[in-house]
This record gives C-alpha cells, structure tokens and sequence, in this order.
C-alpha cells in the first residue's frame, strides 16, 4: 500500500528560505496597502485602483510561495484544480454582480 | 458563568418535547444498557468508533443516515397532522413557534444528515472498492469527517431538549434570522451545527477527489472508471467549490448576530438579498451533489439486474460533468421574484431548462439499457424504476417553474414543496435505498430480505403520491409554504389526502426497519449468505473481492484491461484476485480516537458558543487545537499486515468458493 498511498509526485514543497521571502513580500504588500490608505496620498479611486494592484501581486505572491504553484509538468493536476476553481469563483463573483446590480436597479434599492 | 443558559431554556412546559425526551432517554438507556451487558463497549471502541476503515465508517455513516431519517419524518408527519387538523378556526395541536421549528429542522436534517450522510456512506462503501485501492487518501480525516457530521447532528437535536431551534426555515433567510427578529438561541444553533458538519462534508469533498485522482488500480483510465465512481468525483468537486460559499455566508450571518455587523440587516447598509444569493450559490449545486450519485448508484444497479452493459456509458459520463457544471449557473432561479429584471431572469431561466437535457440523456441510457435485457425484477430494480418514473415528473414540474414567468404564480407554493419532494425522494431517496439494497451484501455479506424490501418500496411509492400529488393542486390553488393553519375549506380534503400519504411512508419506513430485522434474522441461512462475493454477476471490481471484504481489500491489487473490469475478467477467464498469491505484507493506518476527540471538543465548542458560554467555548478550542497538534505529532499511525496472515485469509476466501462451486 506504501507505494499507492505515500507516492510523491514530485511536487516542490519549498523550503525555509522561499517560505521566508515568501512571508516578507506578504508583509511588505500588506503594509503599502495600509499605508496607501492611510497616508491619503491618492484620489480615491486612485486608491481603490493601487488597493486592487497589490492584492493581485499579493495573490500571486501566495500562490508561488505558499501554494507552490509552478509550470512543471508534474504540476498538471494543481494547475487544472486552480484554474478550474479561479473558473468558478469568476462564475460566482460575475454572476453576483450581475444579479446584484441588476436588482438593485429594478428594485431602486440605491 | 452559563452565558444565556438557565433553567427556564429547557422547554418543560411543552408535552410533546417532554414526552419525546422520556422516549429517547429510555431508549438510549436501554441501549446503553444493552452494550454494557454483552460487555460490548471495548469492542465498538477499538473496531467501530476509533477505526479509519472505509467500510467501518460507510456503516456508521448509514446508521447515522438512518437515525436522521426518523427524526426527520417524525418532523414530516407532525407537520401534515397539523395541517390535516388546524383550519376553519382549530388551532391544531402546534402553537407556530413550536411548528416553525419542526420544519426547519426537518429540512436541515433531512438535507445535511440524511441526505449527505448516506451518501458519503455510500462513497466511503463504494468509491474504494471500485477502483481497486486499500483504502481512501486521508482514512484518518475519514475518521474526523464522520465524527463532525455526528457531533453536528447531536447538536441540532439538542436543540430539541435545551433551548429551541431555528424558526427561519432550513436556509434560515435574513432578515428573519437576524437578532432582531430572532433573538433566541435557535439560529445560533442552526448556524454552528451547518459550521461544524461543513467542516466534515468539506474534508470528504477533498479525500474522495484525491482518491479518485491518485488511487485508482494500475489500468483504469479516467473512461474505464465505474459510473458510480464517475458520479462520486463529480458530486465531489460540486462540494470543495460549492461548501465554502456556504460556509462563508452563513460565518457572516454569525457575524451579524455575535458581533453586531451588518451583513445582511435591514439598517447599516446591509442587504438581505446579497444573502440569498450566496446561500443558493452553494444550495443548487447542494442538490446536485446529492442526486448526481444517486444517478451513479442506477447506473450500476440498472445494468446489473438488466444482464447487460450499461447503454452509453460515454453519453453517461459527459451527461455528468455537463450536469455538474451547469448547476453552477442556476442559482437565481430560487429567487426569480427577488426583484430582478427579464434579462436576469431569462439567462437563469434558460440555464435551469438546459439541465434537463444531460438528465434526459441518462433516463434514455437507463431505459435502453433495460431494453432487450434480461430484466430480473430485484428489490433493487423496484426502486430503480419507481425512481425513472418518479423522478420524470419531478424533473417536468421542475422545468415549469424554470420559466420565471410561472414561477411567479407558484414560488413559495405547495407547488414547489411538491416539486422538490418529487426530485428528491424519488431521485435521492430512492437513489440511496436503491444502493443499500445492491451494496448490503458486500458489506455484511449476506444479502437484504427482498419481499420486505419490495413491500417498502410500494409503500414509498403509493405514500409519495399520495403525500405530494395534493401539494401540487395546493400549490395551484394558492396554498404558500409553511403554514401554521389556514380558513380555506377547499384546501381541507387535499390536506387530508396529503395525511394519508404521509401514513403509507410511514409504513414504507415500518416495512424497511421490518426488512432490516428480518435481514440480519435469517443471516445464516444458505440461500441469504453471499459466499461468493458476487451475488449479482456484477460488473465492477467491488464484486471481486469477499463479502465482507478484508480490511485490506485487496491482497493482490487488480490490474484493469477493460470498462467494467470484472465483467471483462470473468468472462476472458482472467483471476482478478491472482488467488494463491504471492502475497507481500500489507501497509495499512492505524485506528485512532484523534477524530473522535476533536468531533466531541468540537460539539462542546458548538455548544457553549449557542449559549455563550465563552469559558467552555475555549475549553472546546483549545481541545480541539491540542488533539490536532497531538495528531500531528504521533509517529504510531500505522502497520503491516504480515503476508502469512493476508495469504490465510486469501486461502480461506479460495476455500470457501470452490467448496460453492463444487455443491
């Protein structure tokens, strides 16, 4: 049963240092979004946009770091489960929207 | 100290409640008593509470299934009494707090522990065997998943004895559920039972994906791989995408009653209907999850008893996926009147009537599967065909109301109740007993008594009509749902028709609990004993191995070359066991009391937040961080099975079949 049950499939797990980089880069992006709030620097939609950047740097800092995401070729099956569920939190987020929106109009709830 | 919890929570001033308590703890006494007398207790411990076998906790899980399913109908037929009584002045016999209770506890356990219960039941059975691996990937989380689905549904039915349960109805929909408008304790107890059997349902999601994923035998691509386990990876990919919305929606309904936040209020910008919409997000997939399997258990039992190969099984496997994708963009068509306009509305709309092509696809392999086959009409096949035509008009009545426009004449109706009843009991229900009659020799190795499973079966069927053909002319007539008591003298006589359907299930129920007992009677006779393994001639690697099979399954991993791999073994003259070895020692996980430990922390956590009691509640916590932390660091999680040991009980099994053979 070892063998069909303990098989590493050759995924990196990383190691102390990337975890390091990984945690410090988190921290630096957490904090320039704190201090892109706080230091009112922007317009804000200025802010919202800068707000938007460095969280999608953040999520894609988590992925490499955390998640070890990767394109080797041993990493079909992470890749097909990420990309199928970004599918379908866009699905969700979308249709949220839509439907939200669409609502609120209709009812003159804003 | 006791947080919210006094005296005065405990309803001793309600009959029924007192009368069902003095029930249930004679009844649990007695059990308990019973264990103690045949000194059973290290036993059920070692073997059956602590163990991490699939096929240990696919029982367990049954049973649970079961004791859920007696709750649930007791709720069932406690509402139709009070609907058959309470009109034209009588107030009937529930006060509507008592009454709003019973039905959202009825929908919450009927959905989250009958219905998923059995289910993973039936996975954890199942999904192993069939594709030919030792065991699940994670047995361990196995072990912790049941134990929080347990301790979950022990929660909601303290409910019935300590305080009261959620008035709000299964999905317990704000603002009604707000603090505001229900102070008491009974949300807090919905939302921290569905938390706590959300953890379980999520963590079995992921094992059953991985094991699908990287344990299948040497041989079997993803198209030679069962139906059943087809449909089991399907329902659990619905449950890793879809049970964190859940999850997630109903954590900001707890945030608005513990925290004072403001999610879903009327005030402080909250909306309400963002709530619906997250909650639905999970809830279509949720039935699809649950059906999609039992479509998998038909396709096995449909061939197996027809004597032939299932028809289409490519058509059968795209029909899957298609079906599990598009009950992703459904969800608006629970809440058409929500408030949404003709665009919306129309995409949802259209979406919903495309899902009934997939489905009709499968209907039409089912049937011609049976055609020109040797249809032996097993108890299985009753429920398989009970369920083709059950579930055909469920499916109609659901693409009606799929067309927004009627929708609005019939949302919220007995139309609907009717609707859902329909696709449920007829494809769920009578998808999973189905199963439990195919698989019940495999597990206990003799087999179900038939004529009590046929007599259940005409129960169900007749008392399903009976029961839900009237609440489809309710619904028309302008009956609304959860209704305490109502004036309309026209209503009266379909209510009582509706009564007397609920009686005939009851007798359904008499007649399954009848059959159990009968069952495991007359276990030793020879006609009922599955010697072989195979009582059926079926099709899959699950009939390759003994009745009940060894803890290991396998002793010798079969390779597969074809679709329905033991079919095409016996009839090529191939050994899928490779009796005689040589056997090699086997790697197997140790029983463990960690997931127990964690699922009883976890229920005194669940406990102490319904009531505040915030000592308790990091008590609980700390419990369960502790016994994670103590899991994690125990090396002493497995061993081997020596190859003599495995090679005996191989000889044995060999024994006993050509002595079958020889008579």
């Amino acid at each position: 049963m070892s063998d069909l049950h303990t098989s590493p499939s050759g995924e990196s797990h990383g190691s102390v240092s990337s975890y390091i980089i990984g945690f410090v880069l988190a921290v630096i992006l957490t904090a320039a979004s704190f201090g892109l709030v706080m230091s009112h620097s922007l317009s804000p939609s200025g802010t919202l946009t800068g707000l938007a950047v460095l969280a999608f740097i953040q999520v894609l800092v988590h992925l490499h770091y955390f998640l070890h995401m990767g394109n080797g070729s041993e990493q079909r099956w992470n890749n097909m489960c990420f990309f199928f569920t970004v599918g379908f939190v866009v699905i969700l987020l979308i249709g949220t929207m839509f439907i939200m929106n669409n609502t609120a109009l209709h009812m003159m709830s804003r | 100290m006791l947080g919210r919890l006094s005296f005065s929570a405990i309803p001793l001033d309600v009959p029924i409640l007192v009368g069902t308590f003095l029930g249930v703890a004679i009844i649990g006494l007695a059990v308990l008593g019973l264990i103690t007398y045949y000194g059973k207790w290290g036993y059920l411990w070692k073997e059956w509470l602590t163990s991490v076998d699939h096929k240990r906790l696919a029982v367990m899980y049954i049973v649970l299934a079961l004791v859920a399913l007696f709750r649930g109908f007791a709720d069932a037929i406690m509402m139709r009494t009070q609907l058959a009584m309470a009109y034209a002045g009588n107030p009937g016999y529930l006060p509507p707090h008592h009454y709003d209770q019973i039905f959202s506890a009825h929908g919450t356990i009927m959905i989250f522990f009958l219905a998923m219960a059995f289910m993973t039941g039936l996975f954890n059975f199942v999904v192993p065997l069939q594709i030919g691996a030792r065991d699940v990937a994670f047995p361990f989380l196995n072990n912790l998943s049941f134990w929080m689905t347990a301790i979950a549904f022990i929660l909601v039915n303290v409910s019935l004895f300590i305080g009261e349960f959620s008035q709000c109805g299964w999905l317990a929909y704000p603002p009604l559920s707000e603090s505001q408008f229900s102070p008491g304790v009974g949300v807090d107890y919905y939302i921290w039972a569905i938390q706590l059997s959300g953890v379980g349902t999520l963590l079995t999601g992921v094992n059953f994906f991985v094991t699908i994923v990287k344990m299948r035998a040497p041989g079997m691509t993803w198209m030679k791989m069962p139906v059943f386990t087809w449909t089991a990876f399907c329902s659990s990919i619905l449950i890793m995408v879809s049970f964190p919305v859940l999850t997630v929606a109903v954590a900001l309904l707890g945030l608005d009653r513990y925290f004072g936040m403001h999610f879903f209020t009327n005030d402080g910008g909250g909306n309400q209907m963002l709530y619906l919409s997250l909650i639905w997000s999970w809830g279509h997939p949720e039935v699809y999850i649950l059906v999609i399997p039992a479509f998998g258990v038909f396709s096995e039992v449909v061939p197996a008893f027809s004597g032939k190969p299932l028809f289409g099984y490519g058509t059968m496997v795209y029909a899957t996926c298609s079906i599990m994708v598009l009950s992703f963009i459904v969800w608006v068509h629970h809440f058409f009147t929500m408030g949404a306009g003709p665009d919306v509305n129309a995409f949802f709309g259209i979406a919903t009537m495309i899902i009934s092509i997939p489905t009709g696809v499968k209907l039409f392999n089912w049937m011609f599967t049976m055609y020109k086959g040797r249809v032996q009409f097993h108890a299985c096949m009753y429920w398989a065909v009970g369920f083709m035509v059950t579930f055909t008009i469920g499916g109609m009545t659901g693409v009606m109301m799929a067309i927004p426009g009627a929708d609005f004449v019939l949302h919220n109706s007995l139309f609907l109740i009717a609707h859902f009843h329909n696709v449920i009991i007829g494809g769920v229900y009578f998808g999973y007993i189905c199963g439990m009659n195919f698989w019940f020799p495999k597990v206990m190795g003799f087999k179900m008594n038939e004529t009590w499973g046929i007599r259940a079966f005409w129960f169900w069927f007749v008392g399903f009509y009976f029961a839900f053909v009237p609440l489809y002319v309710l619904g028309f007539d302008g009956m609304t749902r959860r209704m305490n008591h109502y004036d309309n003298p026209e209503w009266h006589i379909w209510l009582l028709i509706a009564e007397v359907g609920a009686v005939l299930i009851l007798f359904g129920i008499v007649c399954q609990l009848t059959q159990l007992y009968v069952t495991i009677r007359d276990r030793n006779l020879p006609a009922n004993r599955d010697v072989t393994g195979d009582p059926w001639n079926g099709r899959a690697l699950e009939w390759s191995t003994s009745s009940p099979p060894p803890p290991y399954n396998f002793a010798i991993v079969p390779h597969v070359h074809e679709l329905d791999a033991f079919m095409h073994d016996k009839e090529n003259g191939i050994d899928t066991r490779c009796a005689g070895g040589p056997y090699a020692p086997i790697h197997m996980p140790k029983n463990t009391a960690a997931g127990f430990l964690i699922g009883v922390f976890s229920l005194v956590f669940g406990f102490a937040a319904v009531w505040y009691i915030w000592w308790l509640a990091a008590i609980g916590l700390i419990g369960v961080i502790g016994t994670i932390i103590a899991r994690s660091a125990n090396k002493d999680i497995d061993y081997y099975i020596p190859a003599e040991e495995v090679a005996r009980i191989e000889n044995e099994h060999s024994r006993k079949l050509m002595a079958q053979a020889a008579e």
